[in-house]
């Protein structure tokens, strides 16, 4: 765990189940993700144009582009559909009491 | 299908490239030739006139994947080439050159062209329409500061032009000869309301405005309307619709009507010949009906699941119609394609600039438009297949969640 390093980017009761919401870490867009009571985070800017995948919808371990509806899987940032060919990076989450930290590797 | 068969595919453009990726994709491992008259790679139009009309983006950017993807996978690509005819019984294509190739199935991606305005004056140097990235390239350096560019039509690409020049500095004056912008795929009151913005942009619209010819010395230099009036612009674009390329199926005897028809796998009336996209009347299961449709989501979706079928592992291409346009700061997009509703319910504020409008027949949503509100338009598409009906109150108010709508 020492390649990353954590930054505190919301709170749990900031995101209800199944809700996504963006944050900015480092300069960078991340999309945190409340799938089914665990939270994960992926890149949020979606990979075939801009457009911030926080405000996509959940449907089953996928999260939804809202422009185009190209659909990353929400554990692994894989290009799932069309028409995304290219995977979203995803990051480690930590939470410590009702606190989400985002692991950003360390370069 | 085996590694020895042959499937070739006239037209490389979104439904094309979409069928050549997902056969491959598939595990198809023979012959894939794929046959296009321009000179691009696949590549998608939606942002020919809009980024890329606007120097926002570069051309390359519509290529749908990065350059030598499909050759990479041992796709042939021949490009600017035209196909001169289909041989169903001898399963060939001609090309224009005299070449003929065979294939064990073929793929109809031909899509559609511009529809010709048959005004004296539309052969004039800076008349346009707006199809290609040739006609992008020829329109963009003209829309400059202080020019007029003369709109022909007030659907989508008319009202996305007038969006760009105003945008660039340009004048826009937008002929339109129907009594309201987007009258096809829009509302009286979302007409309303995207008339508004355009004006407010300062665009000058002339609805139910017939064109009698452009005028000029080689080049267009005005336009005279049907009662006379002269307007003095530096180019015209024509968006008055498209013309599905259907020619080559017609010539080959498969059965067309407002496009070529197909069933809900995409089949034409040979066994093995198959079409998708702009081009293809197809059934769509959910809205009850045949249609054809000129959208960047159906060129996408309809090829991949026919290219499926293709290799026998098809399923019924079944989904909601969704359109999307960009204009100045609008993002406007519509689900469904509604005929027939009883009352129009609005989320949100419609002065805002950010709201939804559900269009609902006995509660059930037929139809949705929205303003800036990408993410509750797209979860409609859920509502509606749902099959629920929802009251319209719970719908208007914009604190409801529209995924509480769908649970218990």
């Amino acid at each position: 765990m020492s390649d990353v390093t954590f930054h505190k980017v919301a709170t749990t009761d900031q995101l209800d189940e199944d809700e996504a919401m963006q944050v900015i870490v480092e300069g960078k867009e991340v999309a945190v993700i409340n799938l089914g009571g665990t939270f994960y985070a992926m890149d949020d800017i979606c990979s075939h144009a801009y457009a911030s995948m926080a405000d996509g919808y959940i449907e089953g371990d996928c999260i939804e582009c809202p422009l185009h509806g190209a659909q990353f899987n929400i554990k692994t940032g894989k290009a799932e559909t069309p028409p995304a060919t290219v995977d979203l990076a995803t990051y480690v989450v930590k939470i410590e009491g009702s606190d989400i930290y985002v692991g950003l590797p360390n370069n | 299908m085996t590694a020895t068969d042959t499937i070739v595919i006239i037209g490389a453009g979104q439904a094309g490239g979409w069928t050549a990726k997902t056969l491959r994709d598939e595990g198809f491992e023979g012959r894939i030739v794929v046959i296009g008259d321009e000179p691009y790679a696949p590549y998608e139009r939606p942002p020919l006139s809009k980024d890329v009309l606007l120097g926002n983006a570069e051309k390359e950017s519509c290529l749908l994947w990065p350059a030598g993807t499909l050759e990479g996978q041992n796709v042939e690509l021949r490009l600017g080439e035209t196909v001169a005819s289909i041989d169903p019984a001898a399963h060939t294509v001609t090309l224009a050159g005299g070449e003929t190739i065979g294939w064990t199935k073929l793929m109809l991606a031909t899509g559609g062209r511009a529809r010709p305005l048959p005004i004296p004056g539309a052969d004039l140097d800076g008349v346009f329409v707006l199809r290609t990235i040739a006609d992008t390239d020829a329109i963009r350096p003209l829309l400059t500061e202080g020019a007029t560019v003369l709109v022909v039509g007030a659907g989508w690409i008319g009202l996305e032009v007038a969006a760009a020049a105003r945008k660039r500095g340009a004048k826009a004056v937008v002929v339109e000869v129907g009594d309201r912008v987007c009258a096809r795929a829009l509302t009286p009151e979302m007409s309303a309301w995207v008339h508004a913005l355009h004006e407010r942009n300062g665009v000058d619209i002339r609805l139910s405005c017939g064109l009698k010819e452009f005028a000029g010395a080689g080049r267009i230099e005005r336009a005279v309307l049907a009662d006379g009036t002269e307007i003095p612009c530096d180019l015209a674009v024509i968006g008055i619709g498209l013309v599905p390329n259907v020619e080559l199926a017609q010539a080959a005897g498969l059965a067309v009507d407002n496009g070529i028809v197909v069933d809900e796998t995409g089949r034409t009336s040979h066994p093995d010949i198959f079409a998708a996209g702009d081009v293809a009347n197809h059934p769509n299961p959910l809205l009850g009906r045949r249609v054809r449709l000129e959208s960047w989501e159906n060129a996408q979706n309809q090829a991949i699941a026919t290219a499926k079928a293709m290799l026998g592992k098809g399923e019924p291409y079944s989904e909601i119609p969704w359109f999307w346009s960009d204009q100045y700061d609008a993002n406007i997009q519509l689900m469904g394609l509604p005929t027939d509703w009883d009352e129009t319910v609005v989320r949100g504020d419609r002065d805002s600039g950010s709201f939804v409008e559900f269009y609902l027949k006995d509660g059930k949503i037929e139809g949705a438009a929205a303003v800036n509100n990408p993410r509750d338009l797209r979860f409609t598409r859920r509502l509606m297949t749902s099959g629920k009906s929802f009251e319209a109150s719970s719908l208007a108010d914009p604190a409801v969640k529209l995924q509480s709508l769908l649970k218990g």
